[in-house]
């Protein structure tokens, strides 16, 4: 990977259209030269490319096991990320350890770069804990879903990393809708005014819940950005080897004091936003059916067979491996249980707090009167 | 050897200033954060200096947007900082509502106790200064109400010193609500003293009634007590200092002695603290009580126009008033229901 932007690599000039699309590989899984952002994925060979090949699978695996263990009642809710898997990889896996996530609530994908342990991506979802993980351990903020807050967050954060002096990054995960809110906004403002070094990172899935992207922009989302002074790129977000570039080049601005970069990969919720959803009240099936076309897979697949890799070999040994994970995941689900009823009250302070600690002692007593009852 | 003594003569303005200054020195994680606090020194003057001293870097003029100013500090808070918003007046902190209540009070709670919210958020609070629509509220109760938070109210220099300190050592979030009338009474301020921000204190002992309130009507309820007195009253006077929690004990013991409360805040009284109060001292002191706890309050009406904040604020003859109500003496608040 290039370690310098070359000097007459100018983000706001290469500002893109909807059709310059930055894509590498099409739907058929064509490579397409870019002499911009060619440079910046010349070290993905197909090796990285397969590896990524298998995240995705997995992660899919996962989306759809948790979807059926919400189903049966094991969840209380799920939101798929079925067709999001390429923007989420490609993005996650050009981070460093180091750097730190900033997701809403449907990057289980990022999470899982991450090393989110695979219980730990359904606690929140079947209500045994507030949150899956530890921030720390992990690099991830606990997921937002309050739209667009976490944006504000991560933007906290880069500006705590620039004062540490440190070349650690932030990236705020959001979707279409979220670029209505104010946070969003605010965010970007911050962001730019003290060039914190942090990557807006916009999944353009076209559907917030029900509405469509044209509720929330009348231009490109993309387009947005370069009015607050941050420049911004559009990339297919079902061509993983584009994300992956364009992450890249928003990392080495960013590291390097560059400053935000905003990147809004245009892709597609195949499924409901979630699991009490039903995207066929307002979704026209001819849509979904174009974008299953555009499926991030598929694609690099076909990739990867152009590249003389062996893929029926790769999808046995990626399929029986995602058969495992479904199977961890779904084990791991089943034992987690709710916590002790006094733990309601923990980590609501750091200590003491007078009303708090009296009902707890309260409920305490309360709850001994049932000792030894069945 | 002479003892060693810090105390100067402060504003309560300058005891604040005084806090940061010391918590910037003392801590390189602390910084400050909000709009005009640099150059300026904020609108109230209360950061005067400190950007000079301590740079752009630490003391940051943030744009302006309040729900930025909280999300942001949200970051800083991942990242390990602690964050001082300053909230340029009561009225503005309700864009930053959002951040407050849903990511600064549960993050913590969210994440088992993994991430800590050291966030201290500035608020200059309450009216009597004549100033125009949103200037003067007193929005408390919003804070109080949620968990997660802690609430404080400083009323006098010394305390405005010490609690500011340990509101930022916290780790807890801390809404500091400033009195702003009050910014410029002057007052002993020993700069050592220890920061309580979980108790009351007693500021004036009395037999017969016991007067609860907090911020800018401390001062006024200290001279209801000596008014009262010449009276053959005895009224005890409490700044609770602390809203959330809010110290309980000092009050029951206090109304146990004295069989009456009143309660006064310059909030409005639905669902004000006034009404947490007398339901959480009613629970505890009932047999103990000669008469139903009484609310000298604001209005329930938005804060008014300043040519009649004199009539909504809680003043020394309201107080007395109530006291009155307490005591079952003839009210000029409640003896109209006689003439039906």
């Amino acid at each position: 990977m290039p370690t310098t932007v070359s000097k007459d690599f100018r983000l706001t000039e290469s500002h893109i259209r909807q059709e310059d699309v930055v894509q590498l590989v099409t739907p058929a899984g064509v490579r397409v030269a870019n002499p911009t952002f060619d440079p910046w994925v010349e070290d993905v060979g197909p090796d990285q490319l397969a590896s990524f090949y298998e995240d995705m699978v997995l992660v899919r695996r996962i989306d759809t096991e948790a979807t059926a263990l919400q189903r049966q009642g094991e969840l209380g809710l799920w939101p798929p990320l079925l067709g999001q898997e390429a923007a989420q990889i490609g993005s996650a896996r050009a981070l460093r350890a180091d750097d730190f996530a900033f997701t809403s609530y449907r990057e289980h994908a990022v999470a899982w770069c991450r090393g989110v342990a695979l219980p730990d991506l359904l606690r929140m979802w079947r209500g045994t804990s507030a949150s899956g993980w530890n921030p720390y351990d992990v690099g991830v903020a606990t997921p937002a879903i309050i739209i667009g807050a976490q944006t504000l967050h991560a933007t906290g954060y880069a500006l705590g990393c620039q004062k540490d002096g440190v070349d650690t990054i932030a990236i705020a995960y959001f979707g279409d809708g979220a670029t209505s809110e104010g946070d969003v906004n605010e965010a970007m403002v911050f962001a730019a005014s003290f060039q914190a070094p942090v990557i807006f990172f916009c999944e353009n899935n076209q559907w917030a819940i029900s509405e469509p992207v044209r509720v929330q922009a009348r231009n490109h989302i993309a387009d947005r950005a370069p009015g607050f002074g941050i420049p911004s790129l559009r990339v297919d977000g079902n061509d993983v080897l584009a994300v992956h570039a364009a992450t890249r080049v928003a990392l080495q601005r960013a590291r390097s004091g560059g400053g935000p970069t905003f990147i809004e990969a245009v892709t597609y919720r195949m499924g409901p936003h979630t699991t009490s959803d039903d995207p066929t009240r307002y979704r026209d099936p001819d849509e979904l059916a174009t974008w299953q076309g555009r499926d991030p897979i598929a694609r690099l697949g076909l990739l990867l067979q152009s590249l003389d890799v062996d893929v029926d070999a790769l999808d046995r040994a990626v399929t029986t491996k995602a058969d495992e994970t479904a199977r961890a995941l779904r084990a791991g689900c089943l034992a987690l249980t709710a916590p002790e009823p006094l733990s309601v009250f923990d980590n609501v302070y750091t200590g003491a707090h007078s009303w708090l600690d009296r009902q707890r002692s309260q409920y305490a007593a309360y709850l001994a009167q049932f000792d030894g009852e069945a | 050897m002479m003892l060693q003594t810090s105390t100067r003569q402060l504003t309560l303005g300058q005891a604040i200033n005084s806090a940061l200054r010391r918590a910037l020195q003392e801590d390189d994680k602390v910084l400050l954060l909000g709009e005009d606090i640099g150059k300026l020194g904020g609108v109230f003057r209360v950061t005067d200096g400190l950007q000079a001293d301590f740079g752009s870097d630490r003391v940051m003029d943030a744009p302006l947007a309040e729900s930025g100013i909280i999300g942001t500090a949200v970051g800083l808070a991942y990242r390990g900082y602690r964050p001082v918003c300053e909230i340029q007046f009561d009225g503005f902190i309700y864009p930053g509502f959002d951040q407050i209540v849903a990511q600064v009070a549960k993050l913590h709670y969210r994440t088992q106790g993994a991430v800590r919210m050291p966030i201290t958020i500035r608020v200059p609070f309450g009216g009597g200064i004549g100033a125009v629509e949103h200037h003067s509220e007193s929005p408390e109760a919003y804070f109080a109400h949620t968990s997660g938070l802690r609430v404080v109210a400083p009323s006098n220099p010394q305390d405005a010193h010490s609690m500011l300190r340990a509101a930022i050592a916290s780790d807890d979030p801390v809404l500091f609500f400033e009195p702003k009338r009050r910014y410029w009474v002057k007052g002993a301020v020993d700069e050592d003293a220890p920061g309580d921000i979980e108790h009351a204190a007693v500021v004036a002992e009395g037999a017969d009634v016991t007067l609860v309130t907090y911020g800018a009507l401390v001062a006024v309820a200290k001279d209801a007590a000596l008014a009262a007195a010449e009276d053959g009253v005895s009224i005890e006077v409490i700044d609770l200092r602390s809203l959330s929690p809010i110290d309980f004990d000092t009050v029951e013991r206090s109304v146990k002695k004295t069989g009456r409360l009143v309660i006064s805040h310059e909030a409005q009284q639905f669902a004000g603290l006034g009404a947490e109060i007398a339901a959480s001292v009613t629970e505890r002191c009932f047999d103990y009580l000669d008469h139903a706890p009484v609310r000298v309050t604001g209005f329930d009406t938005p804060y008014p126009p300043s040519a009649l904040e004199d009539h909504f604020l809680p003043d020394l003859d309201r107080m007395l008033d109530g006291v009155d109500r307490a005591l079952r003496k003839p009210n000029s608040l409640t003896d109209w229901k006689a003439d039906e």
